[in-house]
């Protein structure tokens, strides 16, 4: 097979870490098929991001800087990423399943003329034909694909593979011209603010403790007991959808099909009951608490442990008890 | 000002975790579970009223198109957007199983040269395929921009163009669109003030959620014929780049312990879990 193209996911001057599950994905595959990996990263400005890329095994990293590519238009950034696939005859076009990935690449796929699985959760080897799996059905059916094209464009899943290591061998740097933009279409769209949800908290996709909150918790001041939970514990806070229409939280803390997928090695859900398509968001974290007031709540049916009783006495217990290990 | 917005059915999303696969594993059977709009592509439905109608007079500024594509029985989806408050629908009849994202782009991509619509508003995934690619597709065939996974859409009073704020990683981007353009939108969008047109008077605001059929509209959509094409008559051939192979379970979680007390919970957590 021809050589992969792995898209890092660059935020803020950082390498966020589903670059680093795609390069594992990435590797996995070209181990297999006996070719290489390549990286390219497009931004304003790569100089922080290039340290951490060269590190991660790959035939060479590819930097493509211009005013303007922070703004990750799809647009601007479809075109761009074609000319790399086709100057460089690459077989595979791999990035983690980022919203820029989710925006870009269908438009790149079709450029391509290639075939695009989204959200990859595994990958099989039949002979030289690959078969990918990707989850359906907010997360209750698995459906393994094949892309008949030659070329092929995924996404995957950063929670199903773990992060590469970064190795002392330093991958050669090329850096690449930017063609112009394509007026035509760049013409009728533009690029007008980034709003940051501010979180001193660390990513919820990142994170290796998640605390959630749900309806149960009422109020947006009831989400501080949520806060002071996650804070001590490292953890980031999340919610549930019906917490975020409720308008408790903003929606960047959803959880679930149409939020963010977390795998963290400790869940709490605590006043949420656990709807389908919350549970598509979480059900692949290591271990699960629950804290409900109702015992049939579907969230027990997938929690390692649960407590039956009222969050707003049971949470601070908890928080109390934890500080009592901590001192001993 | 013409809008169209693709419908798909999908079965019953409360009850996701009910589906079932066929005894040949290469099937989704669909049991007793119920054919619903995918809930995105009832979003997009609202936000299209939302961005027509002047809520002051009743007015439609606009047509607003709706497109199903599947077996007959899709017709029934097409419909409960017609009683929604959309005008027209259309059914391009196909096979389930012989469409994937690029294929139903490029119907969507003929359809809306055909009818010559100005603006499409589409889910941003459907809840059953969940692959997120055909509005990026879409706009990619026709060569238009694209806002998606809307979650606020601000009109001008003209409908030439819209600021879309766009919910990605890290937080929301603005971006100003110059119709004709594809918006897919997210769940955000149909909170009260998810989309204002510049027309209806602000003090109005909408409930939140996608309206319910009215009896006035479900009356008013039983007039509409709902329109069908062929996969011939628009000269599409369907050739998925994408073959789905089978289906499988994941791994089921089991449900562990209720604990009776803090306590036995924090130790638990330290002691057998070792996360504390």
């Amino acid at each position: 097979m021809d050589d992969i193209l792995v898209i890092a996911h660059i935020l803020d001057g950082r390498v966020k870490k589903g670059t680093h599950s795609a390069v594992t994905f990435a590797s996995s595959v070209a181990d297999h098929l006996n070719c290489t990996y390549s990286i390219l990263a497009l931004g304003d400005d790569l100089s922080t991001p290039r340290d951490i890329l060269v590190s991660l095994g790959a035939q060479k990293v590819i930097l493509g800087e211009a005013p303007g590519l922070d703004q990750a238009l799809a647009e601007r950034w479809a075109p761009i990423i074609e000319q790399v696939v086709k100057e460089g005859s690459y077989g595979m076009v791999v990035s983690p399943s980022s919203t820029t990935a989710k925006d870009v690449l269908p438009r790149l796929a079709h450029r391509l003329e290639a075939g695009m699985a989204s959200d990859v959760i595994d990958v099989t080897f039949q002979g030289d034909t690959l078969h990918y799996t990707r989850p359906m059905y907010a997360g209750n059916i698995n459906a393994t694909v094949e892309i008949v094209t030659d070329r092929h464009v995924v996404t995957v899943r950063q929670t199903e593979f773990p992060a590469f290591e970064p190795l002392e061998d330093k991958s050669p740097l090329e850096v690449i011209p930017i063609p112009p933009p394509p007026s035509e279409v760049l013409e009728r769209i533009t690029f007008e603010s980034f709003e940051r949800a501010v979180s001193e908290r660390p990513d919820l996709t990142e994170a290796k403790v998640v605390v959630s909150g749900g309806r149960g918790l009422k109020s947006s001041e009831g989400f501080r007991i949520i806060e002071e939970l996650a804070d001590l514990l490292g953890g980031a806070v999340g919610a549930s959808r019906a917490a975020v229409d409720s308008g408790f939280i903003n929606s960047d803390f959803q959880v679930g099909q149409t939020g963010k997928i977390v795998s963290p090695e400790l869940y709490i859900a605590v006043g949420i009951s656990g709807a389908v398509q919350h549970l598509a968001g979480m059900k692949s974290s290591k271990v699960i608490v629950a804290i409900n007031r109702d015992e049939d709540a579907p969230i027990f049916q997938v929690a390692d442990f649960g407590f039956v009783g009222d969050l707003f006495k049971a949470v601070p217990e908890m928080i109390s008890q934890i500080k009592n290990l901590e001192k001993e | 000002m013409k809008i169209l917005v693709p419908v798909k059915r999908v079965l019953d999303p409360d009850k996701a975790d009910l589906v079932r696969i066929g005894s040949d594993n290469t099937s989704i059977d669909q049991g007793n579970l119920e054919w619903k709009v995918n809930p995105f592509d009832e979003y997009a439905v609202e936000t299209a009223l939302r961005l027509l109608e002047n809520t002051a007079t009743g007015e439609m500024r606009g047509e607003l198109l709706v497109v199903g594509i599947g077996p007959e029985e899709a017709t029934q989806q097409i419909r409960w957007c017609l009683s929604m408050g959309a005008q027209r629908g259309i059914l391009v009849q196909a096979r389930d199983e012989g469409l994937d994202a690029t294929v139903v782009a490029m119907i969507l991509a003929k359809m809306v040269e055909e009818e010559a619509a100005d603006l499409v508003i589409m889910g941003k995934q459907t809840v059953d395929g969940e692959s997120n690619q055909t509005a990026q597709i879409l706009a990619e065939i026709l060569g238009w921009p694209q806002a998606t996974f809307a979650g606020r859409i601000v009109a001008s009073p003209d409908l030439a163009r819209a600021t879309v704020t766009r919910e990605v990683d890290g937080g929301n981007i603005n971006v100003t669109i110059t119709f004709p353009a594809v918006i897919s939108v997210d769940v955000r969008i149909v909170t009260p003030g998810g989309v204002q047109n510049n027309v209806s008077p602000p003090d109005k605001p909408y409930d939140e959620g996608p309206r319910y059929a009215t009896l006035g509209g479900i009356m008013k959509a039983k007039k509409i014929a709902v329109e069908t094409m062929t996969l011939e008559e628009l000269g599409i051939e369907p050739s998925p780049l994408v073959h789905t192979l089978s289906f499988s379970l994941p791994p089921q979680r089991k449900a562990g312990v209720i604990l009776e007390t803090v306590e036995e919970l924090v130790l638990k957590l330290k002691e057998e879990a070792k996360v504390l």
